[in-house]
């Protein structure tokens, strides 16, 4: 619906700011009121980047409020700097140049302990503006006498004072911010920030530097707050201390909340919410101080029973609504899954980075992982050639997936080496080793479970495409070259096409392993490990996925581990038998298969083909 | 400028608010440590224990009675809290978890607000404790002195609950590993309900204990979450020693830097909470685990 008009968004921004003066004052909304909440929907604007797209819920986003505020008031007031669009700006930047710095210090963590560090660190801010900085910011006087701004158009000046006038430049800010927003949450950076969200970890291993796009996040939010507080001071014509208060980064958490997350406009609605309720119970029900009261007591409900907010609410009920005659649609549709089901092409492995190397892909020598004076791995020598397809089984317990995720790096060696390509790659991070060309699907799902099958294979191939860390923060990402192509592909090879547009929360289990084998695949892997790829499966989407994987092998090294033995051993050529976390044997899968050593490891010395 | 008492005395402040803040961050970091939930109406908790207290000495005039019944409600009221909302958080994402504490300590501020108003009401100390104790060297109000001595009382208490009893294993081996915990068949969430009744007598305790010392304002606990949250950073989430150590180190950063200069107090506190975050990102005592 996005993609099919693509300003809708815009156009609908730009008609709202037009009619409200119009249609505000007849619902009882005074201009100061409408100029304040604009300012509040500005501040959440970055905010909401922060927090609803990139899941990182800061209580100090006071401090870069307080901050751009101060720094533009300080440049009017005092320092006699006549431009106030200037003077905004240069507010945003040092906010932004702030933000920078904390971030640096308050992602150095990340859940609770980013909150709490969060709210210390504005709380410091509040204290500094009040004594050491009070030079400068008036202290528990603030700053009056910030002017309006003119814009001196050559035959005329145009002044905007205050009320409706003020409005006009308020809401020409506001649309900037919105258009900027978008761009910004539509890119490339945008849909790695959700990946953030969902689940870092994953977001992490298919080659993504996510803390450099959370502390881009972190400062986009603070230019957001920094051009928010400076226009604060000129709505008032008096920059406010309590801009810095904790207060302030409370209220803007609960307006978020209130309007709806990852919407952008969640903060709008929320301010709008908040003031109109202020005003409403104040006036004219008298509560006189109880209204705050009553708007925590909302607060919390919605965040009880309507996670998504207002807005959130309201799209629910549109869906609800909507959705039904669109399901009863696809239901009709006739199951044409199996049927049309034809193997595409094989993908394209990554471009290897030396093409005269030829030894083999990958070699660890000696690899060792002690847990205090548990031994998971003990001095493991493996190698696997250019192209080959190898097994590797052994009892639960034997140390096989800690031998992955150190192959990986998710978990440095104790001692040993670990050689991809000719290159040692022994203490890398998971990042720098899947942009290397080697990475993993993992056991147990990882995947971003609150987008679609599409977005979730689109992060992964951004991921190839882009590298580890870009800030195209303006580009479509349609205009990612090769990025829907491999999409498109990525989806054939795992046969999820006619569920690409479908949230991963519906899909089936067997669906589900397909996208976690997908992610992978989508970072274009020379080296391909694949940690049980069949658990948990049917028997028959073993036999699917077994034929998915012949399919996918083609042109590319990769390493199985799988309990089901049958089928492991129809698609390998090489079986590495691990046991206590040693390697006990290694050859093709006949040998595995009569050997008595093998069968005395799994089925305790009785003798006999080994059991499926 | 500085004179040696004034310096001492000043340690002595910083003594009796870090142990204050150890015996709060302690009820704030098993309370994370077990249920994996950070609790942002901890302040308010802290709060409500000082208006409880207030107004069981109304009633009662007696300080002891007032502690009694300070704890024992914000403990009832910290069990109704598990009860009838946290629990149905323990399952949805952090951030959730933070927006619910956070709004539940908005109501419970203004409650109070309602209740009581804006203004400040004073609890006088016991009247044992009242006056001031010579120290040989010099003159110190001898209720900050019992301060320390009753709180000090309070976390040998937790102490032994921690490490002394079968709730407390519990407690400990939840911190741990909650997962295995429960698949060992142990009924987590009833131990849940009870930490989070003892987290937030904690807080309450201190509350009433601390009414004397400084007059009660809705407002009270909203520093004190802050400074707890440096405590436990410093100290390292889910360790009860190290909120200790995070108590002591916080209080005596906040007197000693209030005695140059008030303004710089926070400034001070948060300069070595980013110095732990950079040389032991997981706090002095903590250890890697749960984030």
């Amino acid at each position: 619906m996005l993609k099919q008009r693509p300003f809708l968004i815009e156009t609908l921004t730009a008609i709202g700011l037009i009619v409200a003066p119009f249609v505000l004052p007849h619902l009882g909304f005074a201009p100061n009121t409408v100029n304040r909440i604009l300012v509040w929907g500005l501040f959440g604007l970055g905010f909401d980047i922060l927090f609803g797209f990139t899941g990182l819920l800061s209580f100090g986003q006071s401090a870069f409020y307080g901050t751009g505020g101060f720094v533009a008031a300080y440049l009017l007031t005092r320092a006699g700097f006549g431009n106030v669009l200037g003077a905004l700006i240069i507010g945003m930047i040092a906010a932004a140049a702030t933000g920078y710095l904390i971030g640096l210090i308050a992602l150095r963590r990340t859940g609770i302990y980013f909150a709490m560090i969060t709210v210390a660190i504005a709380e410091v801010f509040f204290f500094v503006e009040f004594n050491p900085l009070s030079d400068f910011t008036g202290g528990e006087n603030g700053l009056p006498g910030v002017p309006t701004p003119s814009f001196n158009l050559g035959f005329t000046t145009v002044h905007f004072t205050n009320g409706w006038s003020l409005y006009q430049f308020i809401a020409l800010c506001y649309f900037i911010g919105v258009i900027i927003a978008l761009r910004i949450v539509r890119s490339p950076v945008g849909a790695i920030f959700s990946a953030i969200r969902d689940n870092p970890l994953r977001a992490t291993a298919v080659g993504h530097n996510i803390h450099g796009y959370k502390l881009t996040a972190f400062v986009i939010a603070a230019a957001y707050a920094g051009f928010a507080g400076g226009l604060l001071g000129v709505l008032q014509a008096f920059m406010p201390p309590d801009a810095f208060t904790f207060d302030t980064s409370g209220q803007l958490v609960m307006q978020t909340a209130i309007g709806g997350r990852g919407t952008l406009f969640g903060p709008l609605v929320g301010a709008t919410v908040w003031l109109f309720l202020q005003d409403f119970l104040q006036s004219a029900l008298g509560l006189g101080a109880a209204w705050k009261l009553v708007l925590g007591v909302v607060f919390v409900l919605l965040v009880c029973f309507l996670r998504g907010g207002i807005i959130g609410g309201l799209a629910d009920l549109y869906r609800l609504l909507s959705g039904r005659r669109k399901r009863s649609d696809a239901e009709a549709e006739p199951d044409t899954e199996t049927t049309l089901h034809l193997a595409p092409a094989p993908m394209q492995a990554k471009e290897v980075a030396h093409p005269a190397y030829s030894g083999p892909v990958l070699k660890a020598t000696g690899l060792t992982k002690r847990y205090g004076g548990l031994v998971a791995n003990s001095d493991i020598d493996f190698s696997v050639n250019q192209g080959e397809l190898r097994g590797i089984i052994g009892p639960n317990g034997a140390g096989k997936s800690t031998f992955f995720k150190m192959l990986t790096c998710e978990i440095a060696p104790t001692s040993g080496q670990i050689v991809f390509e000719g290159r040692d790659i022994t203490g890398l991070k998971v990042t720098e080793v899947c942009q290397l060309g080697l990475t993993k699907s993992y056991q147990v799902n990882q995947l971003f479970t609150g987008l679609t099958v599409r977005q979730n294979l689109t992060i992964a191939a951004l991921a190839e495409l882009r590298g580890k860390f870009r800030l195209d923060l303006f580009r479509k990402l349609s205009s990612v070259k090769g990025l829907t192509e491999q999409v498109e592909h990525t989806l054939a090879l795992v046969n999820l096409t006619r569920r690409a547009d479908t949230p991963v929360a519906e899909l089936a289990y067997g669906e589900k392993r397909r996208l976690e084998i997908g992610l992978a695949l989508a970072t274009s892997p020379r080296l391909l490990l694949l940690d049980e790829p069949l658990a948990g499966m049917s028997p028959r989407e073993r036999v699917e996925t077994v034929k998915l994987l012949k399919s996918i092998a083609r042109g590319r090294t990769m390493i199985i581990i799988d309990h089901d033995m049958d089928s492991l051993f129809e698609l390998v050529e090489r079986v590495t038998v691990l046991q206590e976390g040693k390697v006990l044997l290694d050859g093709t899968p006949e040998e595995i298969r009569t050997n008595a050593a093998v069968q005395e490891a799994y089925l305790g010395g009785v003798h006999g083909e080994i059991a499926a | 400028m500085i004179s040696w008492p004034n310096l001492v005395s000043q340690l002595f402040n910083g003594l009796a608010l870090g142990a204050l803040l150890a015996l709060i961050s302690s009820g704030l970091t098993i309370i994370y440590g077990t249920l994996g939930v950070l609790n942002l109406a901890h302040g308010a908790m802290f709060m409500i224990g000082g208006y409880a207290g207030f107004v069981a000495y109304q009633y009662t005039e007696s300080f002891i009675l007032a502690v009694i019944a300070g704890s024992l409600f914000v403990m009832l009221l910290g069990v109704a809290m598990e009860r009838v909302i946290i629990r149905h958080f323990y399952h949805r994402p952090h951030e959730d978890q933070l927006l619910v504490t956070f709004g539940l300590g908005i109501c419970f501020v203004e409650i109070i607000r309602l209740i009581f108003s804006s203004q400040s009401q004073l609890v006088p100390p016991p009247a044992i404790f009242q006056g001031i104790t010579n120290l040989g060297f010099m003159f110190y109000p001898t209720y900050r002195l019992a301060v320390v001595g009753i709180v000090a009382i309070a976390l040998g208490a937790l102490f032994i609950i921690l490490y002394r009893t079968r709730l407390g294993m519990i407690v400990r081996a939840g911190i741990e590993d909650s997962v295995m915990v429960d698949s060992l068949g142990i009924n987590v969430y009833r131990v849940f309900m009870v930490v989070f009744g003892i987290g937030a007598m904690a807080a309450g305790f201190a509350g009433i204990v601390n009414a004397p010392v400084v007059s009660l304002t809705p407002g009270i606990g909203d520093d004190i979450l802050v400074q707890t949250f440096v405590v436990v950073v410093i100290g390292g989430v889910g360790s009860f020693p190290g909120a200790i150590l995070g108590g002591l180190i916080a209080g005596e950063i906040i007197s000693v830097t209030s005695m140059f200069n008030p303004g710089y107090a926070y400034v001070m506190l948060f300069a070595a909470m980013t110095l732990v975050l950079v040389v032991r990102p997981h706090g002095l005592l903590g250890v890697q685990g749960r984030e």
